[in-house]
């Protein structure tokens, strides 16, 4: 039972993680209907700042998340300014190419800048407080300080994420754009700027992602992007593409899998199993978990 | 208030509009009436800002608005409700409502034009709350019009008020029209439904393939035994 149980943490731990990045893209898609395939190598770059702000600035670790969450969140609204936003009136295609162009250029600009070996955020660690490396145990259960903090953290997003999007103007209006741009426009909302809005929010995310990412695993190299983003992808796909409520939940579902798999199975077919759920979900609700089948309008 | 001149707007090689002029006077309702593709839905989004007119001039109260995008158009006074309604669907009535007022900033005098649209329409004060998609067609068009009207225009572009509803709802949106015309709001009326267009309108326009081919007061064009003929299926 308490092996279960731990097991059931590292699963919410890892589906945080996966719930972090789905986000990113299913807001995305929700407003533009555009599959940013670069949006997992923002986590990458999140992972990244995140290390070299520990080791260069010696903040703190929650100093050090808000820090990066702005830095990815800025690169993320620079990315849609300059690649995706002359492309607004484009075939989608065309885009969905521009944003595999985005990635590639992101990993190897990347691998260019840091190299192309794994890194570990251990020697940085050194210089954070102690806190960070302990664990509670709780009658045969442990629990990292880093899974706490990772799931208390993820948690207190979404919850932000929410509030934005429920209550603000600026997220009403990301609703309306992502409903009907043109009305939206005839209300006097400024579709370029909901859009970046957009951008700089799942870049935040994904950036607050990494660094825990990174901290937790303890590793990072700049193809990690791929891996982590293809999986949020499909947990997005999963939940619903275009639904917030359906990426959290994909997210989540994704992680517990994995590690359900990998605690009680056999680790080889992890990654078979997490698309065979894909495509059996795909056949039976092709919309996701949560969406709703669109029958075309006559 | 508004004045089109020599409008021509294009979708690629072909010319939907060809060299309109036709203008609005402040406090009047205008209508344009005419067949299906006759260009009249192209020429208020022309003047929305959501198309690009090719050749001529839009000038609203002595402005250029020729080039201006979609908001600064709603900031200068102008609301477009367009055909087919577009309520932000999966979104509350209320929430609807607070898209209206995006650019005002005015919260007392939003309130008070939230409370004068509940008089109009009574039923959206009833379902505040509840999601704009499961509204009737009728209530759907009152949404539209009461979220265009919250941004406080001068002039309200209304494309096919009476597309799909029941000839009673038809003559409760008309009254409206003719009531907010009266509070001092200028009404440019699109209807394909003319003889109740041109019942309520002052003057009106004739379209035909992208052409305007007869003008006049609204008794003059529904005296017009050509206009019948042609329009009205009289």
């Amino acid at each position: 039972m308490a092996v279960f149980i731990q097991q059931v943490i590292n699963g919410l731990t890892l589906g945080s993680v996966y719930a972090l990045i789905a986000l990113g893209y299913t807001m995305v898609y929700g407003i533009i209907k555009l599959l940013n395939f670069a949006h997992g190598d923002i986590f990458m770059v999140g992972s990244f700042v995140g290390y070299y702000i520990i080791q260069n600035l010696n903040l703190g670790l929650f100093p050090t998340i808000i820090l990066t969450m702005i830095v990815t969140g800025v690169i993320g609204v620079v990315i849609d300014q300059i690649a995706y936003k002359p492309l607004r009136n484009a075939p989608r295609l065309s885009v969905l190419i521009t944003a595999i162009g985005v990635s590639y250029l992101l990993q190897n600009g990347m691998t260019a800048i840091v190299g192309p070996e794994t890194k570990s955020f251990l020697s940085a660690f050194e210089q954070t407080p102690g806190f960070v490396n302990q664990s509670v145990s709780l009658g045969g259960i442990s629990i990292s300080m880093m899974q706490i903090i990772l799931l208390s953290t993820t948690i207190i997003l979404m919850i932000l994420l929410q509030f934005v999007v429920q209550k603000t103007k600026m997220g009403k209006a990301m609703r309306a754009v992502s409903i009907d741009q043109e009305a939206a426009q005839l209300m006097g909302i400024n579709a370029n700027a909901v859009i970046a809005f957009t951008f700089l929010l799942g870049s935040m995310l994904a950036g607050a992602g990494g660094v825990m990412v990174g901290m937790y695993y303890n590793s990072m190299n700049p193809l990690m992007g791929a891996g982590y983003g293809t999986k949020a992808f499909v947990a997005a796909v999963i939940g619903g593409i275009g639904l917030i409520p359906g990426a959290v939940l994909g997210g989540y579902l994704i992680g517990m899998v994995e590690v359900m798999i990998t605690a009680y199975g056999n680790s080889m077919i992890r990654d078979a199993v997490v698309y065979l759920i894909l495509i059996i979900i795909l056949l039976v609700k092709p919309a996701g978990l949560l969406g709703k089948n669109e029958n075309e309008k006559v | 208030m508004l004045e089109i001149k020599d409008v021509s707007v294009r979708y690629g090689v072909i010319e939907a509009i060809k060299r309109v002029s036709f203008e609005v006077n402040e406090g009047e309702i205008v209508t344009l009436i005419g067949a299906n593709g006759a260009g009249k839905t192209t020429i208020l989004k022309t003047i929305s800002g959501l198309l690009r007119s090719s050749n001529g001039s839009i000038t609203f109260k002595g402005r250029n608005i020729t080039k201006a995008d979609a908001r600064t158009i709603v900031k200068a006074g102008i609301s477009h409700v367009p055909e087919g309604r577009h309520v932000f669907g999966g979104m509350s009535v209320k929430e609807n409502l607070d898209m209206g007022a995006f650019l005002r900033k005015d919260s007392k005098a939003i309130e008070e034009d939230l409370d004068r649209i509940f008089r109009s329409f009574p039923v959206l004060k009833e379902r505040l709350n509840q999601d704009a998609a499961t509204l009737s067609g009728g209530e759907q068009q009152m949404l539209a019009m009461g979220r265009s009207l919250l941004s406080s225009p001068d002039l309200i572009l209304l494309d096919e008020p009476s597309m799909g509803l029941a000839p009673l709802f038809i003559q409760e949106i008309f009254n409206i029209i003719e009531e907010v015309n009266k509070r001092g709001t200028t009404v440019l009326l699109v209807e394909q439904n003319a003889n109740v267009a041109l019942e309520i309108a002052d003057r009106g326009y004739v379209f035909e393939t992208g052409k305007i081919v007869a003008a006049g007061t609204g008794k003059e064009l529904l005296a017009s035994d050509e206009v019948q003929k042609a329009y009205l299926g009289g």
